[in-house]
């Protein structure tokens, strides 16, 4: 089933254009890695799809358009670049406001909305700190609080602008793991991401974006080859296949042209 | 104790302190009144005179008092966390300067002297003026920087023009009724600027109200809040049009109170969690019982000079604010 489905898609910010007629199609069970060098439009995709920033052309999500903004966040979940938490609020209750678009107006979380909310923060390794103020957490955990509160709201759809900034190995790699549990049980999930070596060995498939526009889409391998390392993010690399998957490992800049 | 069962103590302390002063509010004045005769003035009618000065001066005294704190309380609450800005107050929006400047009109051109609502409902529509400038200004983008340097450059204008009246003033009686009316009080107001008053306030409480849930989201950012279904258009126009029908009537018949929405909401955060939507019952509590207590001081502390309460409010609330300031740097160190 196709949960993510945009089509032709084009956002100017100002008198720029910034993404030029997108097509992208995220069945479910796919763990997709969005790459490209700063500036391709990466995060402005995101925004597009969740209606975030004006566009044209047309986005489906999970097979309908036109939702509204709280029936669309029972679909797909964001965990925005900028890691924004403004007051001191325990990571409980940064958690819980995932279950927001599960509220009806005016009641408070029932029993299932609570075993969303400790499923997420195991998930992501926070419960030990459930009572501590956020503000308080170092910059990882901070942002490991802020991707549970993003699996609290069960949407069948992740989106996370470069989730794995900031962590330490263990985590990042946790962090990898999680969300290609998240395809395996079904749901989907899109990653900005600038690790091209994570990307290459956790996800299921990549979408490489250059100037606003998708260069190469499919599985790891097939997208990044030497000669696309070389002419989108302008480096040398490393690459290999090995028993855990592809590794890339960018090494140094591309000799400038004579 | 758990953290709901800690949250509806500090709820029923505030409303317990609340009731406790506008009791006291009743019984605090310059005609000897005793407590319990005062009451019972108030509630039988029966002796002429006193229950004059029950219902006519005190009540409508408390009343205000009460209800114009819980405006300032709730409106800084609702502000500082939709602008998630813990400077933010009613004044930043210029609701407050452009309130007075209509005051300032009012009693410029004598309107006031003609007929009595003219300075509330021309103080009222400055209000009104000063939120259509910064929702204009705001337009579609809804940024909430553009929101705080809109209401920056409203309140410097409304500020400028009320300078200018005074300085252009052709006689030093006038000047000196401006100058009086804008430092805040409470004292001879009757129960018509109660009645004009108070369905603004309610209006107001009742939009400020509702942002509760948006507030608790947007602690994440806007993207964050917009993702999770907050609809952030809604949440700015309740944010402002409330601040502006409850703080402009509340200006409107008391004159510029300062420090009360900004001091309050700091004080009771972390009695709260932190959790905006929590602070803001909790701020409009918080906010009467401080306006009923400083209402009450000045009465007590200068009986025959009259001092005003704006004047109380804000001699008592910046070296408050300066301390708050202070600890929160020694504890970031």
């Amino acid at each position: 089933m196709s949960l993510l489905d945009v089509r032709d898609l084009h956002v100017r910010l100002g008198a720029r254009p910034v993404l030029r007629g997108i097509s992208l199609n995220v069945d479910a069970g796919e763990f997709v890695g969005l790459i490209g060098p700063n500036g391709a439009g990466k995060t402005t995709l995101m925004r597009a799809t969740l209606g975030l920033v004006p566009s044209r052309g047309i986005v489906a999500l999970a097979g309908n358009t036109g939702l509204s903004a709280r029936e669309r966040a029972k679909v797909v979940a964001y965990v925005p670049q900028a890691r924004e938490v403004n007051w001191p609020l325990t990571v409980e209750r940064v958690v819980s406001l995932g279950r927001m678009p599960h509220l009806p107006a005016f009641s408070s979380p029932g029993a299932q909305d609570r075993d969303a909310v400790a499923r997420a923060m195991r998930r992501m390794g926070v419960a030990a700190f459930a009572g501590r103020a956020v503000t308080e957490l170092s910059g990882g955990e901070q942002a490991r609080v802020l991707i549970a509160r993003a699996l609290a709201q069960d949407a069948p759809l992740l989106l996370a602008d470069e989730p794995t900034a900031g962590l330490d190995p263990e985590h990042q790699i946790t962090l990898m793991r999680t969300f290609a549990g998240i395809a395996r049980e079904g749901g989907s999930v899109v990653a900005c991401l600038h690790d091209l070596g994570l990307a290459a060995s956790w996800c299921t498939r990549l979408v490489l974006m250059e100037a606003g526009a998708v260069v190469a889409d499919g599985p790891p391998r097939d997208v990044l080859t030497l000669d696309r390392l070389r002419s989108v993010y302008h480096v040398e690399a490393y690459v290999r296949e090995h028993d855990h998957g592809l590794v890339v490992q960018p090494l140094d800049l591309i000799a400038p042209r004579q | 104790m758990s953290e709901i069962a800690r949250y509806r103590l500090v709820l029923a302390t505030l409303g317990f302190a609340v009731a406790a002063l506008f009791v006291l509010s009743l019984t605090v004045g310059p005609a000897a009144i005793g407590f319990a005769e005062g009451l019972h003035a108030l509630f039988s009618g029966k002796a002429a005179e006193m229950t004059v000065i029950m219902r006519e001066i005190r009540l409508p005294r408390a009343i205000l008092g009460l209800m114009i704190g819980a405006t300032l309380g709730l409106s800084g609450a609702v502000l500082q966390g939709y602008l998630r800005n813990p400077l933010a107050e009613p004044g930043l929006l210029g609701i407050s300067a452009s309130a007075s400047l209509g005051a300032v009109v009012a009693l410029y051109s004598g309107l006031s002297l003609a007929f009595p609502l003219a300075l509330p409902l021309s103080a009222l529509a400055g209000a009104a003026l000063a939120v259509i400038v910064v929702r204009a200004m705001a337009g579609s983008s809804g940024s909430t920087l553009t929101v705080i340097l809109a209401g920056v450059a409203v309140s410097a204008f409304s500020a400028a023009m009320a300078s200018l009246a005074l300085n252009l003033s052709p006689n030093p009686f006038a000047a000196l009724e401006i100058v009086f009316w804008m430092m805040g009080s409470l004292a001879d107001r009757s129960m018509q600027d109660v009645a004009l008053a108070a369905p603004f306030m309610l209006a107001g409480w009742a939009m400020l109200a509702l942002t509760g849930r948006a507030l608790d989201v947007l602690t994440l950012g806007d993207h964050a809040a917009a993702s999770l279904g907050i609809d952030l258009h809604r949440t700015q126009f309740l944010a402002i049009a409330g601040t502006a029908a409850s703080v402009g009537a509340a200006t409107a018949v008391a004159g510029a109170i300062g420090f009360i929405g900004l001091v309050v909401p700091h004080l009771l955060r972390p009695l709260v969690g932190s959790v905006p939507s929590r602070l803001l019952p909790a701020s409009a509590l918080g906010g009467a019982a401080i306006l009923l207590l400083a209402d009450i001081s000045v009465r007590l502390i200068a009986p025959e000079r009259d001092l005003k309460l704006g004047v109380l409010t804000a001699l008592v609330g910046a070296p408050f604010f300066l301390w708050l300031v202070w600890r929160a740097r020694r504890m970031a160190a």
